[in-house]
């Protein structure tokens, strides 16, 4: 398990079928999933644990996350099983300059399996745990 | 994992190059652990991605780092923002969040970025050589950069954007390096018709397919003709990037590392070969479009901006028609290939026809479009993945050709024959 942004985060899992483009697939305002051809479209990121495998689709995530942490319509942490830099940048802006970041995680793909919607888990210094 | 800094990268962060450098260099070796880069290395020029407004947020940064004293190291572009500054009138939205939009703008436009505002900065007139080290945003340039010019980026997002161009350093990692260049994924067309080959509109509808399943690794195309033009590997470069996870493409016999199949694998063997029929082609073509009706409501073109090639096209089909007056017609482009079109004599004629043409932004990240229940059509087969979640609209994806014949006649027009050929 590898922190990209460390942070703590406590919440419910949103386990997402399909890698989610923030900018574009999700609304900065309320955390709706707003990408129809999703399999998640119209959940809520809100307060999530979000997990998805890897990263998808616009620069403009970085925004979207960086949004979401600001307004606190984003979710709790993330969780994947490959880094992403776009994802990554969000949490880590938010972090400077609002000195407030989203935990990201990359984990081995068995520890990403054993978890699913509805777990609720707590990310900390030691790692991830359920609650 | 430490990253390797030069005495130039200690200077950036110890202060000595001024405080914004000492922010971005800390922003940049933040994101170069996150890569597990060894070292950072130069880079020749860098494309913002941050200058649109998503809110708070996006300006907070902006301006963050011009308060830092902020001066951009290297040539950089600018992608498009919310606002067309050329047509200001077509900015339909919120006032406060204009004034937002254009606060954000000005912020980088002061910290020494040119004024471009396009998401198609390939298009320039100054664009990075064979191998250059750049550090653009805008995942359909990234994929342009990387594939068609063979320059060298990472699929960066916002904010590294800025820093990266402040300091003139990027992480040594990812796309940089010839390791990770190397083909993964192998798709093979060459059993399609010639025909639909020869077609501008199955190339967007190729680089759905193949976003879709390239997962995060680097698709290799073969079977392509060769020398495909730059205008449709933008469009397949564009939908893979919105599809899926795709920051270079390989089409062998067309883009620069790819002469021979061998070549773009780097001498090994693909984890997956896919054998793309047309049944897979139609299907994909399908999933762009969210509904089927007789009737258009208004069509959009230029996703990513329109090149003065695709600009001349129009005009020739348009050929003296008029776009219907229930339609609304609309040309995304940047302001720079708007000039070239109109000292060419294609512009003029287009907007007698009714044509709207939208610089420095795009109808599907911004308020522009008139309201219409009615679907929208496009060519683009990134505005059909993300208008729909963006704006609300119903979308109907199609050829250049068929979005004129619809537009001129309000009714739906699809030539369904340039498929079945296939």
């Amino acid at each position: 398990m590898i922190f990209l942004v460390a942070g703590q985060a406590n919440g419910e899992v949103l386990k997402l079928d399909e890698p989610l483009s923030f900018w574009g697939g999700v609304d900065p305002k309320t955390g709706e999933i707003t990408d129809l051809r999703h399999p998640q479209g119209g959940m809520s990121v809100k307060g999530k644990v979000l997990m998805m495998p890897f990263g998808r689709g616009s620069s403009s995530g970085s925004s979207v996350i960086a949004e979401g942490i600001r307004s606190g319509s984003g979710p709790a942490g993330i969780i994947m099983m490959e880094a992403d830099e776009i994802i990554a940048l969000g949490s880590i802006i938010a972090d400077e300059i609002y000195g407030k970041a989203m935990p990201i995680l990359v984990v081995e793909k068995s520890e990403y399996e054993s978890f699913s919607t509805g777990d609720r888990l707590v990310i900390s210094e030691e790692g991830l745990s359920l609650s | 994992m430490t990253v390797n800094l030069s005495e130039f990268d200690q200077s950036c962060l110890d202060g000595q190059e001024g405080t914004a450098a000492a922010s971005a260099m800390r922003i940049i070796v933040r994101l170069a652990e996150t890569m597990k880069a060894s070292e950072l290395l130069d880079i020749t020029s860098a494309h913002i991605d941050s200058c649109l407004y998503h809110g708070p947020a996006v300006l907070d940064f902006a301006k963050w780092l011009e308060d830092q004293g902020a001066k951009v190291k290297i040539p950089t572009t600018l992608n498009v923002s919310s606002l067309d500054l050329i047509h200001p009138n077509l900015y339909r939205g919120d006032e406060d969040w204009g004034a937002q939009a254009r606060l954000l703008m000005d912020c980088y436009e002061g910290m020494g970025c040119k004024p471009t505002w396009t998401c198609a900065p390939y298009q320039l007139e100054e664009r990075p050589k064979f191998g250059e080290q750049v550090a653009w945003a805008e995942s359909n340039a990234i994929v342009f950069a990387n594939s068609v010019l063979g320059a060298r980026t990472h699929r960066y997002g916002d904010f590294i954007d800025i820093c990266a161009a402040i300091c003139g350093r990027a992480p040594a990692a990812g796309l940089h390096l010839d390791e990770n260049r190397k083909g993964d994924i192998l798709f093979r067309v060459g059993g399609l018709n010639d025909s639909l080959l020869n077609r501008d509109v199955f190339y967007p509808v190729l680089g759905h397919l193949v976003g879709k399943n390239a997962g995060n690794g680097i698709p290799v195309i073969e079977g392509l003709p060769d020398g495909v033009s730059e205008d449709r590997l933008k469009a397949l470069g564009a939908a893979a990037a919105s599809s899926g996870s795709v920051g270079m493409f390989h089409a062998v016999g067309s883009t620069p590392e790819a002469s021979t199949v061998e070549e773009a694998f780097l001498g090994l063997d693909p984890t997956v070969v896919i054998d793309v029929t047309s049944e897979k082609i139609i299907s994909a073509r399908d999933q762009l479009s969210t509904v089927s009706t007789s009737k258009i409501g208004a069509v959009s073109l230029g996703t990513p901006h329109y090149s003065v090639q695709e600009i001349k096209k129009l005009f020739e089909l348009f050929d003296g028609e008029f776009v219907d007056p229930e339609v609304n017609f609309y040309v995304s482009t940047g302001r720079d290939v708007l000039t070239e079109a109109s000292l060419r004599g294609f512009v003029k004629p287009l907007e007698n026809a009714g044509v709207i043409f939208v610089t420095d932004t795009c109808t599907y990240i911004t308020p522009i479009m008139e309201a219409v229940t009615l679907p929208v059509m496009t060519d683009s087969a990134k505005w059909a993945y993300y208008a729909p979640g963006n704006l609300g609209v119903e979308v109907i994806f199609g050829a250049v050709e068929d979005c004129v014949a619809s537009g001129v006649s309000g009714d739906l027009f699809i030539d369904n024959n340039l498929w079945l050929d296939g």
